[in-house]
């Protein structure tokens, strides 16, 4: 075993047992860092897989984007030391035998599957995939990369209008 | 050949998505919810970069979806704390569980009435 595979193994358990606390904990700011932890292990098998333009997209948006994003709502949202009530015994039994029925059927799928394959080497430097994203021709990513520009632009004003505070005066509760 | 079975990295990327579908199924708190639902699409981006990687080197749409659902993820996620942030005004909660007006009233005629 050499030391990319060894690094692998530790990567892969660290994003398993960081994931899995963040979604057991119980304090909602820890398992916004556990998410935080989970999502630079990810970023770091990117890393390992030698695609660094997603691992550094991944780093840029999730660790710095969306997880300051949650974070900013938890704080504005509840106290973030108070602990979540737990979930009904039942729903957790049932959940994790559900969850743990769903990976063995993948799993075995996948190991039926057997996947082999390896052509050729990948190429994913910065000229290939920018040109690609601007390219009109075969292969070439522009149409989608215009809609999600306008999704984005969408967004942002959907976000701006939800946030707003609402100008007409609402209706009071228990009357509608 | 690779270094690791493609098949482990593959493994790896189920059971994210599966901790993932854990944590939809037990929290009742929307943040969390949401966080979870990070973890999936996470799952799903390792997934494409393995394909892209491994199976179809001379290609690039892997990387691409990878790239487009992360816009997504990140759109997502703003729109998403924008309408938790209005819900929690209105209900001082961000319990599911506390959002169910549009359920059928609890009492079928009295405080609610015919809208």
């Amino acid at each position: 075993m050499n030391a990319y595979q060894i690094i692998f193994y530790i990567l892969a358990a660290f994003i398993l047992g960081t994931a899995i606390l963040s979604v057991t904990s119980r304090k909602i700011f820890r398992s916004a860092i556990w998410l935080l932890f989970a999502l630079i292990g990810i970023a770091g098998l990117y890393f390992w897989m030698e695609v660094e333009f997603i691992a550094a997209v991944q780093i840029v948006v999730y660790v710095g984007g969306i997880v300051v994003l949650i974070i900013f709502s938890i704080f504005l949202t509840q106290q973030s030391g108070k602990e979540m009530q737990r979930p009904p015994l039942m729903r957790m039994i049932a959940s994790a035998l559900a969850v743990l029925f769903g990976f063995a059927f993948a799993a075995v799928l996948i190991h039926q599957q057997g996947f082999a394959g390896y052509d050729g080497e990948f190429l994913d430097d910065m000229d290939r995939i920018g040109n690609a994203l601007i390219s009109t021709g075969d292969y070439g990513f522009s149409l989608p990369f215009e809609v999600v520009s306008i999704l984005l632009l969408a967004a942002m004003i959907g976000c701006i209008v939800i946030a707003l505070k609402a100008p007409f005066k609402s209706a009071p509760k228990g009357e509608t | 050949m690779t270094p690791v079975p493609v098949e482990h990295i593959l493994f790896l990327s189920t059971a994210l998505f599966f901790i993932g579908m854990y944590g939809l199924f037990t929290r009742r708190n929307l943040i969390s919810m949401l966080m979870s639902v990070e973890l999936i699409l996470n799952s799903v981006n390792i997934n494409f970069v393995v394909f892209n990687k491994y199976f179809h080197a001379g290609k690039l749409d892997g990387v691409f979806f990878t790239i487009f659902i992360i816009t997504i993820a990140a759109a997502e996620a703003a729109v998403a704390l924008a309408i938790i942030i209005n819900l929690f005004r209105s209900h001082q909660s961000i319990d599911v569980e506390d959002a169910a007006e549009l359920k059928e009233p609890p009492t079928p005629k009295g405080e609610y009435g015919v809208m």
